[in-house]
């Protein structure tokens, strides 16, 4: 099981920001390990994100995001309380989802 | 060798799989297209725009790139896009010189704000770009140049 997000949704106004810290190698697949073979790719191709379970959005990704990545990202018209939850999914197949209260 | 028919068998098996399991919520299932496997590699913005079927793209001061002027690590550079434009399908996030040069696509939508910020990894200085896609197919995009000190792709 991949390693939990950490997820913070805070209202600020009309809409909520949400903050996602993700916990992944993000490797490219373009680096060599100390043996001088290709490192195989590994990374988060597909991302998504769910207000009280309706998709409020989806994006798709390349190996070039950062290691652990970061997204931030507001929805509107949340309010506190309010669930959101955070999919991600990546080229192994692997896929891990964590849920918040907005606060 | 796969035939389509062995194809379409075995996606289908995988999917019942995966849902007997209760690892992927079904909504996250059916929310995606296929993942966009030549729009990432792609080596230029012209090519990546043509081949998402937009038209030409052209500056505008309607789209905003935020991010650093000097990044001492490339492996981490904070990259923001927005735009206040009605009407946008996707925000893209580019850099020229990587490897490939498109980072991430955002999909907007009613529920969501055309506004992100994510961290990505450049090879080298270069200019990056936060481009959106309209509905109509015009494609408009920001630029800023970014100096990265130390390269964020290892070796």
């Amino acid at each position: 099981m991949p390693d939990p997000m950490r997820i913070r949704a805070q209202v600020a106004g009309e809409k909520a920001t949400v903050r996602v810290l993700m916990n992944h190698e993000m490797e490219t697949g373009l680096r060599k390990d100390a043996a001088g073979k290709a490192m195989p790719a590994w990374y988060i191709q597909e991302v998504s994100a769910q207000l009280n379970g309706k998709i409020v959005l989806t994006a798709e990704w390349g190996p070039s995001v950062s290691k652990n990545p970061f997204l931030q990202f507001n929805i509107k018209g949340a309010k506190v309380g309010d669930k959101v939850s955070v999919t991600w999914k990546d080229n192994k197949g692997e896929t891990r989802t964590d849920e918040i209260a907005v606060s | 060798m796969l035939n389509r028919r062995d194809l379409l068998g075995h996606s289908a098996k995988l999917a019942a799989l995966l849902a007997s399991a209760g690892v992927l919520p079904q909504t996250a299932v059916t929310a995606h297209a296929a993942y966009n496997t030549a729009a990432f590699e792609m080596k230029t913005m012209t090519e990546l725009v043509k081949a998402l079927g937009g038209s030409a793209p052209v500056e505008s001061k309607d789209v905003t790139i935020t991010g650093p002027d000097i990044s001492e690590n490339g492996a981490v550079v904070l990259l923001g896009v927005s735009t206040a434009l009605p009407g946008v399908k996707k925000l893209m996030l580019l850099v020229e010189k990587n490897p490939s040069v498109m980072s991430a696509m955002f999909d907007i939508n009613d529920a969501v704000e055309a506004n992100f910020s994510t961290r990505v990894k450049m090879s080298q200085s270069s200019l990056v770009y936060a481009v959106a896609m309209l509905n109509d197919g015009k494609v408009l995009f920001a630029q800023k140049e970014v100096k990265v000190t130390l390269g964020g792709c290892g070796g």
